[in-house]
């Protein structure tokens, strides 16, 4: 089969995957569903409301308190009856902020969203340019200083850094680049430094290939379908680091609902943010996962 | 960078044991107000200050040291052991098990990670005491935190599984447990030593994220997460420039742990 007619086969057969990618993903949603519903279910602490610490509550107001969780008692009538309501566009409403669960999501994913976005922007950017520009330039001094840098970030939990930006009063948004920047920075680095030692890049430089041409042509085509299967981990970093940051620097994001939710023991609102935090890092994911490949099959 | 290494062990010690000894070093226990002195400067009784509730800051960072560095490299191995476990089994077995197993493991690391913990950690009972809580907070992480672990482990053990001395061992009548024991936990200790050292640190930053989320370790019993919590109350007007000080050991600590693993043994 000629080059084209084989890359042809390749985009058919990545398209006839779409639709197995995404039965896998609605599989995973639905089991992670269920496996967060389990935990929740069989936590100590389940059914038990922190009202029923009021003193003044009577021993019968805390027993009628008890018994509106007795409906959720069996875990699969739990589930069942979440997934009933699921399939008609109901999430339930959070017991806390007592809105439904859709409308409070609809509210503050954008937001998240935004942030996520712009985190990954600025964390691509540095930690990727950075890197190429350690591995080109070979400067010692550069690698040390990007190092030590990433190093410090990397021992910062997210909630330090959220409460260093208020207290700089810096633009909270900022914060899931710095959190994303040191991973990106580090894997990208060994990677490219590997990819450079390859013979055939060495090859090239030897019959006096410019950096620029060695690096478009011959080091990031090897390396690109890791780096996009990096896309996909740095997107689960990112939503995984917005809790700190929205808690912390006041921004009404979904990280900040599930912090608040957490906080009232809001069982139903906290799966659904679970379940949609996860699904969007699964198409993450699988989208950087197909891109990858797509790409392994144009080099071939 | 054996010096690196070396410095950072030394380093690990060093605090481990000043931690150990918290009851003779510290000038009073970690919950003991001096109702007298809130927010104190560092002075002679108390060498960096008192919070705001009169509570020894030096000694709150000693006994926070301690739960967190005895407790992260505990969460850390029982991590491990349930990754050796379950990577083990699925990599040794091969076919519908190791398929079966696998999938679990991915369906566990598509959870985001700090969202089933807040989830989890939320449900815990309202009338635990705080020494429960460190305990249920740290074995929450170990028994959360094996899903990686395992999928490297898992994929050596297959390896492993199919090299010629197990085929020899098995040739020799080897089979069963004796062969899993005998001849593939020793072969797969390397891997599993990385991947606790690596767990040690993860822990610790989950755990100070957590902690100053309030959803880690409960009052009075302190820990990094509520000693890095007070940095809400850090304003450079005030000049209280000591506060910093958890944050610094905080982040020697954490890299000392980073630097105890060589490169060779660094996820790429």
């Amino acid at each position: 089969m000629c080059g084209k007619g084989w890359a042809v086969a390749e985009d058919i057969n990545t398209l006839s995957a779409l639709p197995k990618l995404a039965a896998k993903i609605l599989i995973t949603v639905l089991l992670g569903g269920f496996l967060g519903a389990t935990l929740v279910r069989l936590a100590p602490g389940f059914g038990v409301d922190e009202e029923e610490l009021d003193a003044r509550l009577s021993a019968q107001s805390v027993q009628a308190l008890r018994e509106t969780h007795a409906s959720d008692a069996n875990l699969f009538v739990f589930y069942f009856r979440y997934l009933n309501r699921l399939l008609h566009g109901d999430l339930g409403n959070s017991r806390t902020l007592q809105r439904p669960v859709l409308q409070l999501v609809a509210e503050r994913l954008p937001e998240t969203l935004k942030s996520v976005a712009l985190g990954l922007a600025l964390g691509w950017s540095a930690g990727f340019l950075l890197a190429v520009a350690i591995v080109m330039s070979r400067a010692w001094f550069l690698d040390l200083l990007g190092s030590l840098l990433v190093g410090v970030l990397l021992c910062l939990p997210a909630a330090v850094l959220a409460l260093l930006f208020v207290l700089a009063q810096a633009p909270a948004r900022l914060l899931l680049g710095l959190v994303v920047f040191p991973k990106i920075f580090r894997y990208s680095r060994n990677l490219l430094a590997r990819s450079s030692a390859l013979p055939h890049v060495l090859t090239a430089r030897a019959k006096g290939l410019g950096n620029m041409r060695v690096l478009v042509w011959h080091i990031l085509p090897t390396a690109a379908p890791q780096l996009l299967a990096l896309l996909g981990v740095t997107v689960s970093v990112a939503f995984t680091a917005a809790i700190p940051m929205e808690a912390l620097c006041d921004l009404p994001g979904i990280g900040q609902l599930a912090w608040k939710a957490a906080l009232g023991r809001d069982v139903a609102l906290l799966v659904n943010l679970t379940m949609i935090v996860t699904l969007v890092t699964l198409v993450a994911n699988s989208a950087s996962d197909l891109m990858g490949r797509t790409f392994r099959t144009s080099e071939a | 960078m054996k010096w690196a290494r070396t410095t950072a062990i030394v380093f690990l010690l060093a605090v481990s044991s000043a931690c150990l000894l918290a009851n003779v070093i510290a000038p009073a226990s970690y919950a003991y107000q001096f109702r007298e002195e809130p927010n104190a400067a560092p002075s002679r009784h108390h060498l960096l200050g008192t919070d705001d509730l009169g509570r020894d800051r030096f000694s709150r960072v000693l006994y926070g040291t301690r739960v967190s560095l005895l407790l992260a490299p505990a969460a850390a191995l029982l991590s491990s052991l349930l990754a050796a476990f379950i990577g083990g089994i699925a990599g040794f077995s091969g076919g519908w098990v190791e398929r079966f197993v696998m999938a679990g493991t991915d369906l566990f690391l598509s959870l985001p990670w700090l969202f089933l913990l807040i989830t989890v950690r939320a449900l815990l009972p309202l009338n635990v005491s705080p020494i429960l809580s460190v305990l249920i907070t740290f074995a929450m992480l170990g028994c959360l935190g094996w899903a990686g672990a395992a999928r490297i482990i898992c994929a050596d053990a297959r390896s492993l599984a199919q090299s010629d001395f197990i085929l020899l061992a098995r040739a020799s009548g080897s089979n069963g447990f004796r062969l899993l024991w005998r001849h593939l936990v020793p072969n797969l200790k390397p891997v599993l030593y990385a991947q606790f050292w690596i767990s040690v640190p993860v822990f610790i930053l989950t755990e100070a994220n957590l902690g100053i989320l309030g959803l880690g370790v409960a009052e009075p019993m302190p820990s990094w997460g509520s000693l890095l919590r007070e940095l809400e109350s850090f304003s450079t007007a005030s000049g209280q420039s000591w506060q910093v000080v958890p944050l610094i050991l905080f982040i020697l600590v954490v890299s000392s742990f980073h630097l105890v693993l060589t490169k060779e043994e660094l996820p790429v």
